[in-house]
């Protein structure tokens, strides 16, 4: 018994000892925690057709993955937002793996389904503050986002052309949160990514279109961040981490992202 | 002999787990400088302090609002919850039947037990929608929440050591009043209650220690927006802006810094409670 445990605790070993990186067969990934949902399934599909590779990540933030696949201490960084005009000059490299779609969500006892994007920037800007200058109840708007830092706040706030203008009356720390808020409260309007949206909210259509996966990947709604997968100015570090991310790439991928409530790039 | 040195061993035992508390103390005053003091230095400690705005993307770290805000939140629950906590420990202490005591500080372990995300949660799903609607404001998260729910969150401790403090006071001293033809009520106001009057102020003190430390609780009722505060407006206190934003201040940016900054202005807050208080007990006690 005691011999049989012997070569299983090797095996656990070598397995734990891949987290460190510069194992062959492990693709190291860092950056966004957005990204960590979308990634623990891409690492556990890869992994059931290539049972010799394990992707790992390390949940660091965007800004951070990015200046370490420059750094070279990991294979593939990870980023929520387009990479900025410096991070570009040092050689980073972003391939779109996928769309994180923001829907905005009203309480379901808000009859309002619908609103352009004017309107939304008006709200959230502060110049429109009751519901009946939109057409709803008479009850003044509760206007709830994220902290300053989130990826879903700046994509939010560049898409309604708001960036530092919008005038909140509530912030939240998470996803969930926001949900939470809007959903005990029939004033509030208020954005999330569309992987946390469940039933106790409703997503508002945008300029016509349905915060859904299908008008996300036509381009027809108009709130989203990407999920990017960055690389050094000498591409893949190597033959696995290539390997890896063309897999992601690829529409075989396609599955375990949308299973992950994210809006897979290649359809 | 052996027994010399058993005692030996023991004192020392005693004497270091005394100086765990002060070595932990110090150590974590010494990292909250060290983490702390690079963004003020950078920012200006005026400029820091007194700045109205607070917005990362732009890197303003002014903290004014978050400081105003946590000083009103703690100065209104204090008002509402100190008298409060003060006169349940009265009449825990000297006037209530014993059967009835029972209960009441039953009640009251109970809620010192409670944890603050479980107080937070009730506030969340009763106290603020109730202040949405009979105040029809847009939402109910607001200063006023916050103070609230700190009032609450201050009465345990504060009844706990009101409640030890008089019950201290020697049955000479409430004797000699009754004799001298006081009623039970005025012996209570006016000599029980002045001859403990340290032991009310360390409960005081620990309420307001309470209150401006308090994160979870508030965070679910204060909306956090970095408002300068006003009563029926969301806020962001010292504690919920580390709590709210410290998810995604990426390691090493001023942002992260500007975070620590705060913590220390709040372990210097309450330090500074901490000796006004020690100062005006022994000025007190001077007086005398």
């Amino acid at each position: 018994m005691k011999k049989r445990l012997i070569p299983l605790l090797g095996a656990l070993l070598i397995l734990t000892a891949g987290c460190g990186g510069g194992a062959r067969d492990a693709v190291s990934t860092d950056g966004s925690t957005s990204m960590a949902v979308v990634m623990a399934a891409l690492g556990e599909a890869y992994r059931e057709k290539h049972p010799g590779v394990v992707v790992n990540y390390s949940g660091t933030g965007s800004g951070a993955g990015v200046e370490a696949v420059l750094a070279g201490t990991c294979d593939i960084g990870l980023s929520s937002r387009e990479l900025t005009e410096a991070e570009r000059a040092a050689g980073a490299a972003g391939h779109l793996a996928a769309l994180d779609g923001v829907a905005v969500v009203v309480h379901p006892d808000n009859p309002i389904r619908e609103l352009t994007l004017p309107q939304l920037t008006a709200v959230f800007t502060g110049l429109i503050t009751q519901w009946s200058q939109l057409g709803g109840p008479a009850a003044p708007i509760a206007v709830y986002g994220r902290e300053a830092g989130s990826g879903t706040r700046s994509a939010f706030e560049a898409a309604v052309s708001a960036g530092g203008r919008c005038v909140y009356t509530n912030e939240y720390g998470s996803a969930g949160d926001v949900a939470g808020g809007v959903a005990a409260n029939p004033n509030a309007i208020g954005y999330l990514s569309l992987a946390a949206v469940d039933g106790s909210v409703v997503p508002l259509s945008l300029g016509g279109a349905a915060c859904t996966l299908e008008n996300l990947q036509a381009g027809l709604y108009p709130i989203w961040r990407p999920f990017l997968l960055v690389t050094g100015p000498e591409g893949p570090r190597s033959a696995a981490a290539g390997a890896f991310l063309n897999y992601a790439l690829s529409p075989a991928a396609a599955g375990p992202i949308a299973r992950a409530g994210a809006t897979p790039a290649a359809p | 002999m052996t027994r010399r040195w058993a005692e030996r061993v023991m004192g020392l035992l005693f004497l270091l787990c005394g100086l765990t508390a002060v070595a932990l103390l110090a150590l974590i005053a010494a990292y909250l400088f060290l983490s702390g003091l690079p963004a003020i230095r950078e920012l200006g400690l005026g400029p820091f302090l007194l700045g109205r705005t607070w917005d990362p993307d732009t890197l303003q770290f002014g903290i004014l609002p978050l400081l105003l805000a946590s000083l009103w939140a703690t100065a209104g629950a204090v008002v509402l919850g100190v008298p409060a906590g003060f006169f349940t420990a009265l009449f825990l202490a000297k006037a209530a039947p014993p059967r009835l005591a029972g209960l009441v500080r039953g009640a009251v372990d109970l809620l010192a037990g409670m944890p603050s995300v479980v107080v937070g949660l009730v506030g969340m799903t009763v106290l603020v929608p109730l202040l949405r609607e009979r105040l029809s404001l847009p939402a109910g998260d607001t200063l006023l929440a916050a103070i609230l729910m700190l009032a609450v969150m201050l009465l345990p401790p504060v009844i706990a050591v009101s409640q030890d403090a008089l019950a201290a006071v020697p049955a000479a001293y409430e004797e000699a009043s009754l004799a001298l033809g006081a009623t039970p009520e005025e012996t209570w106001l006016r000599v029980t209650a002045p001859a403990a009057r340290s032991g009310l102020a360390a409960a005081a003190a620990l309420g307001v220690g309470r209150a401006l430390g308090e994160a979870t609780a508030v965070l679910m009722v204060a909306g956090n927006v970095a408002n300068m505060p006003s009563l029926l407006s969301s806020v962001r206190l010292l504690t919920t802006g580390i709590a709210i934003e410290m998810n995604y201040a990426a390691p090493g940016s001023l942002h992260r810094q500007a975070l620590f900054s705060i913590a220390l202005v709040l372990f210097v807050l309450v330090v500074l409670v901490n000796i006004l208080l020690t100062l005006a007990l022994r000025r007190g006690r001077g007086a005398r």
